[in-house]
């Protein structure tokens, strides 16, 4: 996990997760049901573009609104390699990291990089490479890190119940 | 030889002096209308099809959302735009929202003698003030815009007639189920079922549409009631004067008669899921529920919501219950503000719904879900009808509703007005 | 040091003597709230994560309210297995079709001052009306919660807002916060706690102050709080001296302070499709909207449809025009028939529905088609959030919602008062 590359689906700024989700598909049994609709309002195609490892760049606040967790968790469930935004909504911050969700935060990325390119991010150095240029991102903290190689809060919850 | 009512008045709608059942006559409308179950089809039919580019008389042509308000999808909601759009263009009467279609009919247009036609199945109700509905299709109605002319078969009359009155704890919701029991669901087919009788006196036009509304369930054309000082009063109270006060002729010619003993009968049920399939409400007591409905245009005005009310005053529902209640037009809710039958409702646990027709046909709210069993004071129960296909719908009078909302189990409801 | 009231109510539920910004702590929840949408998905990670029993059955609440009334056939499945899970765990305090969550958490005191509460929707951050931290979560931390009473979070540094003066006719508690989610942006509290202060926001009932905590969320933050004052004891009841500790010190530490003049503040709307997106209601006179919407937890309490009632008393709704209203609790509902709001809403031609979300959450209740707009006291415009994406949402004050739905278009409010 420590290094990959990906090609990249470019959003704006404030994607809203009634966006990544509307609520008239959040009754739906299940994600492998729902992610078919990811991003319906703004760009119905997109969902069945998306390859496993692909990487999502964002602009501000990306997962603001509704806490609904479905929206990273169908992110999750495309195998979105990482989201790489210039900045996240808090509950959709933490519902992503609890679904192994990888997100990363970088405020120039986002202007220098077109859909269609590609990215490779190297985890342990905490850079993204397009092309020759790199860029710097924040650092996660180490249990979250964890909590995304173990596949999410409930695999750290199983371990605690010894299950 | 004599007509009945029903003939006397397609033969004043065809300009004719007589009109025998099984003739084809083409008749003028007194007014049409059309809800949001089916008028974009209408709309489409009118525009597209038969190129129309304006309706026979707008003051004629009412629209009328009911069924789906407030919208539960961008589908619906497409629906009503459509209607709003063709109601504004063609300066036509226009309704949303504010209560289902044949109470809404019944309030302001209806008079007796008129022919009315509408693109649903239950516009025999305005029998009950004397006059002739029907339901037709959409290339029907669409056809009828334009011309205000429609081609009908003159149907036979099956009369019926009542006798003694209800005992207490029994309606006229009992007693048209249980008619509908007796000749089945294709007992009326085609033909107008003419409720009159001694017992008619001490009916009030609640109790006729009650009766008159659910005729088409079994397969009637349509249904009458000879316009009495009651139904006068009902429209003059509103500003509107009869078209033709028509009585059958004592020679007139029946295809079948049948006599009712009101006092001889009790609560009544239709089980899933065919209407025709009644038994006593009192054999079925041990079926647990889900949801109650009292509403719809059979049983959804005052004196459906008195007699609810009466049952439910101090008591609680079973709080896995979920009981609906909707008023049949904003004119019923006010009335129920008034009377603080609202009071009693939002008391006992129940919700209240704004006017529309959601639970009785299965869209929009009250929708019920797998396994769910639903006892309801709509006007079927076809399987599927009000959600999922695997879901149960028993038909029963406001009065049981309450009651076994109260319990949770379908229950007789003179347990609840014993004290009476 | 002094410390902030956010401050001071996590250094007392984890008993740490000296926090700061920054600091990431365990905190012991006091409550915990679920509603219908989210009920089959904690109790599936719960299930998943391999715990047998609830940490506390009496601090857990659920509440069925977005899928009230069922409008689909999967609907009723979320209410099953919501009270399959609460006769399992002891779970007493489940509201089936008493109203809106935030709405009753509070006015049934399942909330009280200087509490910590969590809640599977992001407006949870209504509760810090009365005094309270409260804020949204997901459904698998909502599970952890289940099973531990406990979560970690980041100690937020703080924007304070002190608001003085009088506000003038015709501006309300909906005015102000859209003002403030204009001038930061939708994201320019991410991640911090709001703090509502000053002479203006202690005139305010606590309905009012639960419009502004609503929608701190709008502006990213993770907690909105008003100091419990006189009026905050009547409302939650409980120890008026247990409340005394709760207020921030003279010298408490703030990233921000800002200020606002309540008298220079007028009637404003959230323009499509951003919350933050803010006009003023003069410089959009004459837009038509299609459809008015009272009601949401922000805006459906007793005073919001007793404005919009005086507005519309003995006037109609424009043709071809709806009004929806939706109060937020069955109480509410009943004291407002009681008050005659009711009837006057039915005369005037509006659709009265149950307490509950209702067109807010998007779900039902008043969905539009392409090219429709409505004008709505709820705290969300985003594109598509009503129906389809080609329909357009404005968010205001009641007594802005009432005075629109009268001429089919947006209008001064301030003309429609008595």
């Amino acid at each position: 996990m420590s290094s990959f590359t990906g090609k990249v689906w470019k959003l704006c700024d404030d994607i809203d997760t009634d966006i990544i989700i509307p609520t008239e598909f959040l009754a739906m049994k299940s994600v492998e049901d729902m992610k078919k609709h990811a991003f319906h309002p703004l760009r119905p195609e997109l969902a069945a573009l998306i390859q496993p490892g692909d990487i999502i760049v964002a602009g501000k606040n990306f997962g603001c609104g509704s806490s609904r967790e479905q929206a990273p968790e169908i992110l999750a469930a495309l195998k979105v390699g990482c989201v790489i935004a210039k900045s996240y909504a808090r509950i959709f911050y933490r519902n992503a990291f609890n679904n192994g969700l990888l997100l990363l935060e970088n405020d120039q990325l986002y202007d220098l990089c077109n859909e269609g390119d590609e990215l490779t991010v190297e985890l342990e150095k905490g850079q993204v490479h397009l092309g020759e240029r790199t860029f710097q991102v924040a650092a996660i903290p180490p249990d979250l890190l964890q909590m995304v190689q173990d596949g999410g809060l409930v695999a750290t919850m199983r371990k605690l119940n010894k299950k | 030889m004599g007509m009945t009512i029903g003939e006397k008045i397609l033969a004043r709608a065809s300009g004719k002096a007589t009109v025998n059942p099984g003739e084809i006559i083409t008749a003028k409308v007194d007014y049409c209308m059309s809800n949001d179950g089916t008028t974009h089809l209408n709309i489409d039919i009118f525009e597209k099809k038969l190129k129309a580019d304006k309706v026979f008389d707008p003051d004629k042509v009412v629209f009328i959302v009911d069924h789906n308000i407030p919208a539960e999808s961008p589908k619906s909601a497409e629906v009503h735009k459509k209607m709003r759009r063709f109601a504004q263009q063609h300066k036509l009467n226009f309704f949303e929202g504010a209560g289902v279609c044949h109470q809404i009919m019944l309030e302001q247009f209806v008079v007796p003698g008129q022919l009315i036609v509408a693109a649903d199945s239950h516009t025999c109700s305005y029998g009950a003030l004397g006059a002739f509905g029907t339901g037709v299709g959409s290339t029907d109605f669409s056809a009828v815009m334009k011309s205000g002319e429609i081609w009908l078969m003159v149907p036979e009359t099956i009369r019926f007639n009542l006798h003694s009155e209800f005992k207490p704890g029994v309606t006229s919701r009992d007693l048209i189920l249980k008619i509908l029991g007796d000749i089945g669901a294709n007992g009326a087919a085609y033909k107008i079922m003419e409720f009159g009788g001694p017992a008619l006196k001490k009916m009030t036009i609640d109790d006729r549409i009650v009766l008159c509304n659910m005729a088409v369930e079994a397969g009637a054309k349509s249904a009458l009631i000879e316009p009495d000082e009651q139904a006068v009063e009902y429209v003059k109270s509103r500003g509107r004067a009869p078209l033709a006060l028509f009585t059958s002729d004592p020679d007139a010619k029946y295809e079948a008669v049948y006599d009712y003993d009101l006092s001889a009968l009790e609560p009544i049920v239709a089980i899933p899921h065919n209407v025709d399939d009644v038994h006593l409400v009192a054999e079925y007591s041990d079926v647990k529920i889900d949801q109650g409905f009292i509403g719809s245009c059979n049983n959804g005005r005052i004196e459906a919501l008195r007699l609810a009310a009466q049952i439910l005053k101090g008591q609680k529902i079973q709080p896995y219950v979920k009981l609906l209640i909707s008023p049949a037009s904003n004119e019923v809710y006010l009335e129920a503000l008034a009377e603080g039958l609202v009071d009693i409702f939002i008391e006992s646990g129940a919700i209240m719904l704004n006017s529309n027709c959601s639970v009785c046909w299965g869209s929009c709210q009250g929708v019920i879900g797998e396994g769910e069993v639903l006892i309801s004071t709509g006007t079927r129960n076809f399987k599927g009808r009000a959600g999922h296909p695997n879901s149960s719908v028993y038909l029963a009078s406001a009065a049981a509703v309450a009651a076994s909302a109260i319990t949770g189990k379908i229950t007789d409801p003179r347990g609840f007005l014993a004290h009476e | 040091m002094g410390y902030t009231i956010t401050e001071k109510i996590i250094m007392k539920n984890t008993g740490q003597v000296a926090i700061k910004p920054g600091d990431l702590t365990t905190v012991n929840v006091d409550r915990a709230m679920v509603h219908d949408i989210f009920i089959p998905f904690v109790v599936s990670k719960f299930n998943e994560m391999g715990f047998d029993k609830v940490w506390d059955p009496d601090k857990i609440v659920l509440v069925y309210d977005h899928l009230v009334p069922t409008s689909f056939i999967e609907d009723s499945r979320h209410h099953k297995i919501g009270d399959e899970f609460a006769a399992a765990h002891g779970i007493r305090a489940v509201h089936r079709a008493d109203g809106i969550c935030h709405q009753l958490m509070p006015e049934l005191r399942y909330v009280v001052p200087g509490q910590i509460v969590f809640g599977t929707d992001s407006h949870t951050t209504t509760y810090g009306a009365v005094g309270a931290l409260s804020t949204g979560i997901g459904y698998t931390e909502m599970a952890a919660i289940f099973g531990t009473g406990k979560l970690w979070i980041k100690v937020p540094s703080t924007i304070k807002f002190i608001i003085n003066g009088e506000l003038p006719k015709g501006v309300y508690a909906k005015d102000i916060i859209l003002r403030i989610l204009g001038d930061i942006g939708s994201d320019g509290a991410a991640y911090k706690a709001i703090e509502f202060a000053g002479a203006t926001i202690e005139n305010l009932s606590i309905a009012s102050r639960m419009t502004l905590c609503n929608m701190a969320i709008e502006a990213g933050a993770k907690f909105g709080v008003v100091a419990p004052d006189a009026k905050t004891f009547a409302f939650s009841g409980g120890d008026k001296a247990a409340y005394q500790h709760l207020q921030s010190d003279a010298d408490a530490v703030y990233e921000r302070v800002v200020e606002y003049d309540g008298s220079t503040l007028k009637p404003v709307v959230a323009c499509p499709s951003n919350v933050d997106n803010i006009s003023d209601v003069t410089d959009l006179l004459g837009t038509r909207i299609d459809q008015g919407f009272l009601g949401s937890c922000t805006n459906g309490r007793i005073e919001d449809l007793e404005v919009a009632a005086k507005i519309l008393k003995g006037r109609k709704v424009a043709s071809f025009t709806k009004l929806i209203v939706t109060p937020a609790s069955r109480s509410i509902l009943a004291e407002a028939v009681k008050k005659g709001y009711i009837k006057t809403f039915i005369e005037a031609g509006a659709i009265i529905q149950p307490p509950a979300c209702g067109l807010c959450c998007g779900r039902s209740g008043g969905i539009v088609s392409d090219g429709e707009r409505v004008i709505a006291t709820n705290n969300r415009n985003f594109l598509g959030r009503m129906g389809s994406p080609k329909s357009e949402i404005f968010l205001a004050s009641p007594a802005t919602v009432a005075a629109a739905v009268i001429e089919g278009r947006i209008v001064d409010p301030r003309n429609y008062l008595p």
